[in-house]
């Protein structure tokens, strides 16, 4: 290599560590508070207290090396996949009527003749700003029997072992669908409006250029959201919590994440805990990028070209 | 020559290390000295007016001074505490509630205050005691307040339906029969699936040993006969129908306890509190009455709640710290003050007779105090194990699924001895048969 080729060289390795300067607080930061919690988590589920005799008094407990016991145990146990089985329904329920419900909306508030159309869009959008907790605790109150408005009007026990899944999905359907419905939205109004007035042009229905042409528009955005909703289904925490209080048919290992709490702060496990969290973040990557993967070509339009 | 070196030496570093067997060794002549220099000791609770007992204390004692801090009570407060402990910054002194004790224990983090504790045994009953040495020859705290069982009951709505107050559970299981057949809107009273204190002192009522300890292993028996017997009896009034299941504490119960659709609630002594803050409609219409008997002519009862003052085995100054715990729990002028600022009900024999004026919500039962030490003279606890908080979750599901689904009770209870042994066993506890 000549000299001359090696100060350039040098020149550009100078000048390449300024970005990374840059970068600096956000990568220490990433560290801090990702990677460094994300080891010690796997460092935890590697391990497990051991204690000898009775267990009480001085160094009768330890930590010990189980290697992959931890994670036996969490894809073994029977619970955890009845947790899943569990969200999987709910989740169905959740995404086809809250993303339904969000694109109809969001249909509706774009075409022109709307009334009142900046009160709707606040009022569908206002309980996504109630905290998870507080709308998990007031429609609580909504279905306890003997304070229910609903329960005459349904005249069915709306915790009940049947109809608790769809009192969950209902909370989750009531917080969510203003979020996307204002996602989806804000992808409509993008588009410019010489679209529609060509579709008008050529004599399609209202109906018609919803269907064929703002639909297909919102495609990307339409499976982003559902990428959207399909990790925070996977991770259904709020609801079954408040709501479990209040009624006994929710257990504790109701949904995956429910488990990886009781085991974390109420049985004080927390090598259980990391294992089955390890395990869920790795679900929750399939799911949302087996999803992606699928629908790639039409999220990315990478095929058209 | 060793008594001076020990007098001169810090007496913390000497206490230090000091446990179980150790500790007596060093007490006796480090008790004779004065304290080498000024302590300042923290003392996390949830009593309500404790700085003003500790005020007193350190008034008194000005080279051991003590700052309370308040906790949120309960699970929190505990969960705390152990991290606390395992991060080793716990608190000098820690209120521990009976059933999280022995975790503590368990998790090395509370000390063995066996000589300091020794002159104040008698101050305590057999029950309580129990709840503080969890039956090995170890005391890991001083008794503060306790919680016996006995029955709160709708005295004028007992008049209405003309029922009388149950002695025996088969009594109280015939009036609950009764008071459906009168109005179909009300109930005697509820089992709560998700207050596994409550079912554990009607455990210990019958008869109950849950956890004891046979030389070097844990016996574990949840599902041991009394107690199969008792939830077999709660089972049976909620397949029949004739008891709810709505759980305690929650707005459902609140209001039926004051709108009258509920007659009974079996709970502990301080039981006046929530009731005054649930059911303000029904104040000065409930009246108490021994816990119904398994046999009649018995006078048996259990603990729901309660707590003692432990030291944490991380402290520095361990010696100075019991020394304030068996000072707060055992002086008349500090009980005094625990009953009248922190309204509590003193686990030490001689506290009981400091409970003159009756709680405000009961002002029309002049001789509720008196009423309330002789029912629960016969209270029996048993020793807690080292993983309650696992029986206790096992126990909300067990019995949730048990109340939804109307099914057998002593299959739920073999639930929970499965989740308690099998959780034990993973930890490497050594169980006996």
């Amino acid at each position: 290599m000549s000299a001359r080729a090696a100060h350039a060289t040098r020149t550009r390795r100078r000048g390449g560590l300024v970005p990374y300067l840059f970068l600096a607080p956000a990568m220490i930061l990433f560290a801090l508070f990702m990677v460094v919690p994300i080891g010690y988590t796997v460092h935890l589920s590697l391990h497990r207290t051991k204690v000898s005799g009775l267990g009480l008094g001085k160094g009768a407990r330890k930590e010990v090396f189980v290697g992959l016991d931890n994670y036996v145990a969490a894809v073994g146990d029977g619970e955890l996949w009845a947790g899943w089985l569990r969200v999987l329904g709910y989740g169905a329920l959740v995404l086809v009527v809250m993303l339904g419900l969000a694109l109809l909306f969001a249909l509706m508030l774009d075409t022109a003749r709307v009334r009142l159309a900046r009160f709707a869009r606040i009022a569908i959008f206002l309980p996504f700003a109630v905290p998870g907790v507080a709308a998990g605790l007031m429609w609580g109150f909504l279905y306890l029997p003997s304070l229910s408005p609903f329960h005459e009007l349904f005249g069915a026990d709306l915790l009940s072992r049947t109809t608790v899944v769809y009192s969950m999905a209902n909370i989750a359907v009531w917080g969510g669908t203003g979020f996307n419905m204002l996602v989806l939205y804000t992808n409509l109004r993008a588009v410019p409006q010489s679209l529609y007035e060509a579709a008008r042009i050529d004599g399609a229905s209202e109906l018609q250029i919803a269907l064929r042409v703002k639909i297909p528009i919102l495609a990307p955005a339409i499976i982003l959201t559902t990428v959207f909703s399909v990790i925070a289904t996977v991770q259904v925490f709020t609801e079954p919590s408040t709501l479990r209080p209040l009624s006994n048919t929710i257990s504790s290992t109701w949904s995956p994440l429910m488990k990886v709490y009781r085991d974390a702060f109420v049985t004080g496990d927390l090598y259980s805990a990391a294992a089955t969290a390890i395990v869920i973040a790795g679900v929750s990557l399939v799911l949302s990028f087996g999803f992606l993967r699928v629908v790639r070509d039409r999220a990315f339009g990478e095929a058209q070209a | 020559m060793r008594m001076n070196r020990l007098a001169a030496a810090a007496l913390a570093a000497a206490l230090v290390t000091g446990c179980s067997g150790g500790a007596q060794d060093t007490a006796a002549p480090a008790d004779t000295a004065a304290p080498a220099e000024n302590v300042r000791l923290t003392f996390w609770n949830w009593v309500p007016g404790m700085d003003k007992v500790v005020a007193v204390w350190n008034k008194a004692n000005p080279s051991i001074q003590v700052v309370s801090s308040t906790q949120a009570g309960g699970d929190d407060a505990a969960t705390k505490f152990l991290t606390a402990a395992k991060a080793g910054n716990p608190p000098d002194l820690m209120q521990a509630e009976y059933q999280a004790l022995p975790s503590f224990v368990a998790a090395d983090a509370v000390a063995d205050i066996k000589a300091a504790a020794e002159p104040v045994r008698q101050e305590f009953g057999e029950g309580v005691w129990g709840l503080v040495t969890l039956g090995t020859e170890a005391v890991y705290g001083i008794p503060q307040d306790s919680g016996p069982m006995m029955l709160y009951y709708r005295a004028d709505l007992f008049d209405t339906y003309g029922i009388e107050v149950p002695r025996t559970w088969q009594e109280y299981a015939e009036a609950a029969r009764t008071v459906r057949k009168k109005d179909p809107k009300v109930f005697l009273g509820t089992f709560s699936s998700k207050d596994p204190g409550s079912f554990a002192g009607l455990a210990q009522q019958a008869g109950a040993q849950w956890w004891s300890i046979s030389g070097e292993a844990w016996k574990v028996a949840v599902n041991d006969e009394p107690t199969t017997k008792m939830a077999d009896f709660w089972g049976g009034l909620v397949k029949e129908g004739v008891i709810d299941t709505m759980p305690y504490f929650t707005p459902e119960w609140n209001k039926a306890l004051n709108d009258g659709k509920l007659l009974t609630w079996p709970s502990a002594v301080w039981a006046p509190g929530p009731l005054a803050s649930n059911a303000p409609k029904a104040k000065g219409k409930w009246a108490i009455a021994p816990l119904p008997q398994w046999n009649a002519g018995e006078n048996h009862t259990g603990f729901w709640g309660g707590s003692a003052v432990a030291v944490a085995a991380a402290s520095k100054h361990q010696q100075a710290a019991a020394k304030f715990a068996t000072w707060l729990n055992t002086d008349p002028e500090a009980l005094g003050l625990l009953v009248k600022e922190g309204a509590i009900y003193p686990a030490a024999t001689k506290g009981t007779s400091l409970l003159t004026e009756p709680p405000a919500y009961f002002s029309d039962v002049p001789d509720f105090w008196k009423q309330a030490a002789a029912n629960t003279a016969g209270a029996r606890g048993f020793t807690f194990g080292p993983n309650v908080n696992v029986a206790y979750n096992a126990y909300k599901d067990a019995f949730d699924k048990a109340t939804a689904d109307k099914s057998s009770f002593a299959d739920a209870l073999v639930e929970i001895q499965d989740a308690t042994v099998a959780d034990m066993t993973k930890s490497g506890f050594q169980i006996a048969q």
